[in-house]
């Protein structure tokens, strides 16, 4: 795994005292998809202006596929495209005045072939000559995903993408971004939908207030800090756990008429298995075994508000 | 260098004029004309001429120029204020670009403008009024000068503004009288002494005063002294440009 992008001790106090980041630590590899999670103010945004330029650091660094960010900003910044969490486009140019003025902007000699290509894999090169003023919103977050990918970016940030999107444009632009990570870009996302970053995402980094509490791959994670929940429901009521059962760590549910299990981790269906046995052995009938898996957002939840 | 960029900014800047043509040259050639027909064929007709020329003709370097400082200022202070106000300014921020060349985009945009609207005004008022150029060559140069110190003056103005008020409120209340009070409709010698000597605080009497001599040979101050203290602007308004961008001012947090 090679890194492309570096952050090291990276802090940011804004001018009024506020602390938005505290000597954050990341290495992104290139090539993956990095899901950034936190809540509102947690200094997701503020991250990704410094690695983009638009905010200035107040120490630390930052390193983009080896050019320094403030040293070497012009290697650095030809490499990243943004695609920002406000809808700002210029409501009276044409969509394509717009993608030539992004590739322009980012030193690029023109290539209209390229800019094709980009237009139809969002479906808005029937609407290249559209002022941009005059599309839906969802054709605008289009827009803006294909002007910071006009001039070929290696690293692609995705500042809340999906925020305010129906569901249709939101598939279509997960489908968008698997086909541009299958081209070797890298992309950096910032998502309120944890589901999605549950699905798209091969590393997750979890970050609150100012600072970064944990990156690790996903399946990992969920490994680590999911669990599994188990409800077996009984055709007969129980009184208690029966004796056999006692040292699993299960529960009777109030009404008698049902058995909960949870277990940590993600690999416990032996565990299962053994119990279900067990049940059998002992005579102890049951009509349903239900397990549930806990979800990133149970598991962001419960770090998250461990701090509050 | 990054030209690509500076193209970009450079069309772009320009494309917004295209967009709203009637807007960016038919309502100042609009203007500029009425005051050709008022002061220059109607009211010009009965006034005497000044040191040998023709009223009509003695007021049409103060009139271009009314129109182009006012122009220079609106367009370059609009055209940065604008992307800072709908947000789009995160793309400029984000690119691999130099303050320098932002800047050489956009004020290169809004003076290529303002030269272009200079030499319409010039082309309309010939209507009107007859007239000679005496230094085309100078006079070409120093309205080129003149559109670039006013279209930096502009930007500094765009990028300090923080509302449609104060981008409007300089032009329209500070620029616009200082012109009309610079000299654009009489000499500054027909002044009464002591007024003479306000008037010399003004920077734009130097301007319009040294605009004038490239047409006609004739200036109630020296021309070098204008041209002096328009590279002086110049300066002063780079200067404060190199200031805003290694500070990033208002630009970056």
């Amino acid at each position: 795994m090679t890194t492309i992008l570096a952050i090291e001790r990276l802090s940011k106090t804004y001018d009024n005292g506020f602390a938005a980041l505290k000597e954050v630590n990341l290495a992104i590899a290139r090539g993956e998809i990095f899901a950034l999670l936190g809540p509102n103010g947690a200094g997701k945004t503020t991250l990704i202006g410094i690695v983009c330029g638009l905010v200035r650091a107040s120490a630390g660094s930052v390193t983009v596929d080896g050019f320094d960010s403030a040293a070497d900003y012009r290697n650095a910044r030809r490499k990243i495209g943004l695609v920002p969490q406000e809808l700002s486009t210029n409501q009276f140019e044409s969509v394509m005045e717009a993608l030539r003025f992004s590739r322009g902007l980012f030193g690029k000699a023109p290539d209209p072939a390229h800019l094709e290509r980009v237009l139809r894999d969002l479906s808005l090169w029937d609407k290249r000559d559209q002022r941009i003023g005059a599309l839906s919103g969802g054709m605008k977050r289009r827009v803006l995903i294909a002007k910071a990918l006009a001039h070929e970016p290696e690293i692609l940030f995705l500042d809340e993408p999906t925020a305010g999107v129906d569901v249709e444009l939101r598939r279509d632009m997960w489908e968008m971004v698997r086909r541009l990570r299958d081209k070797g870009v890298t992309i950096i996302l910032t998502t309120h939908y944890i589901e999605e970053a549950e699905d798209m995402a091969d590393r997750i980094g979890v970050i609150d207030k100012g600072e970064l509490m944990l990156v690790e791959e996903k399946r990992a994670l969920m490994r680590r800090l999911g669990q599994i929940h188990v409800t077996i429901g009984l055709t007969q009521k129980l009184d208690a756990v029966p004796a056999a059962l006692c040292d699993l760590n299960i529960d009777l549910a109030p009404d008698g008429m049902a058995l909960t299990y949870t277990q940590k981790g993600e690999d416990c269906d032996d565990r299962l298995a053994a119990l279900l046995k067990i049940l059998v052995s002992q005579g102890i009938e049951f009509c349903s075994v239900n397990s549930q898996r806990s979800s990133l957002e149970d598991i962001f939840i419960d770090l998250v508000g461990r701090r509050r | 260098m990054n030209f690509y960029a500076i193209r970009a900014i450079y069309i772009n800047e320009l494309g917004r004029t295209w967009r709203t043509l009637f807007q960016s040259i038919a309502s100042p050639v609009i203007s500029t004309a009425l005051y050709f027909v008022v002061f220059g064929s109607a009211i010009g007709s009965r006034m005497q001429a000044i040191d040998g020329v023709a009223y009509g003709a003695f007021i049409v370097p103060g009139l271009i120029l009314l129109t182009v400082l006012t122009e220079s200022v609106s367009n370059a202070s609009f055209g940065i204020y604008l992307p800072r106000f709908i947000g789009t300014i995160y793309e400029l921020l984000s690119a691999p670009i130099s303050a320098l060349e932002v800047l050489v985009g956009f004020v290169g945009a809004a003076a290529t403008k303002s030269v272009i609207l200079g030499l319409i005004i010039f082309g309309t008022a010939r209507l009107f009024v007859p007239f000679e150029v005496a230094h085309p060559v100078l006079a070409f140069g120093y309205l080129v000068l003149i559109s670039m110190t006013f279209a930096l003056f502009g930007f500094i103005l765009g990028l300090w503004a923080d509302g449609f008020e104060k981008l409007q409120i300089i032009p329209l209340m500070v620029i616009s009288p200082l012109t009309f009070l610079g000299g654009t409709f009489y000499s500054i010698d027909m002044l009464p002494g002591v007024w003479r000597q306000v008037a010399l605080f003004n920077p734009i009497v130097y301007l319009i005063e040294g605009f004038r001599w490239t047409f006609y040979g004739i200036s109630a101050l020296t021309p070098l002294i204008s041209l002096g203290l328009t590279f002086g602007l110049l300066v002063l308004c780079s200067a404060v440009v190199v200031w805003i961008f290694k500070t990033g001012y208002r630009l970056r947090s």
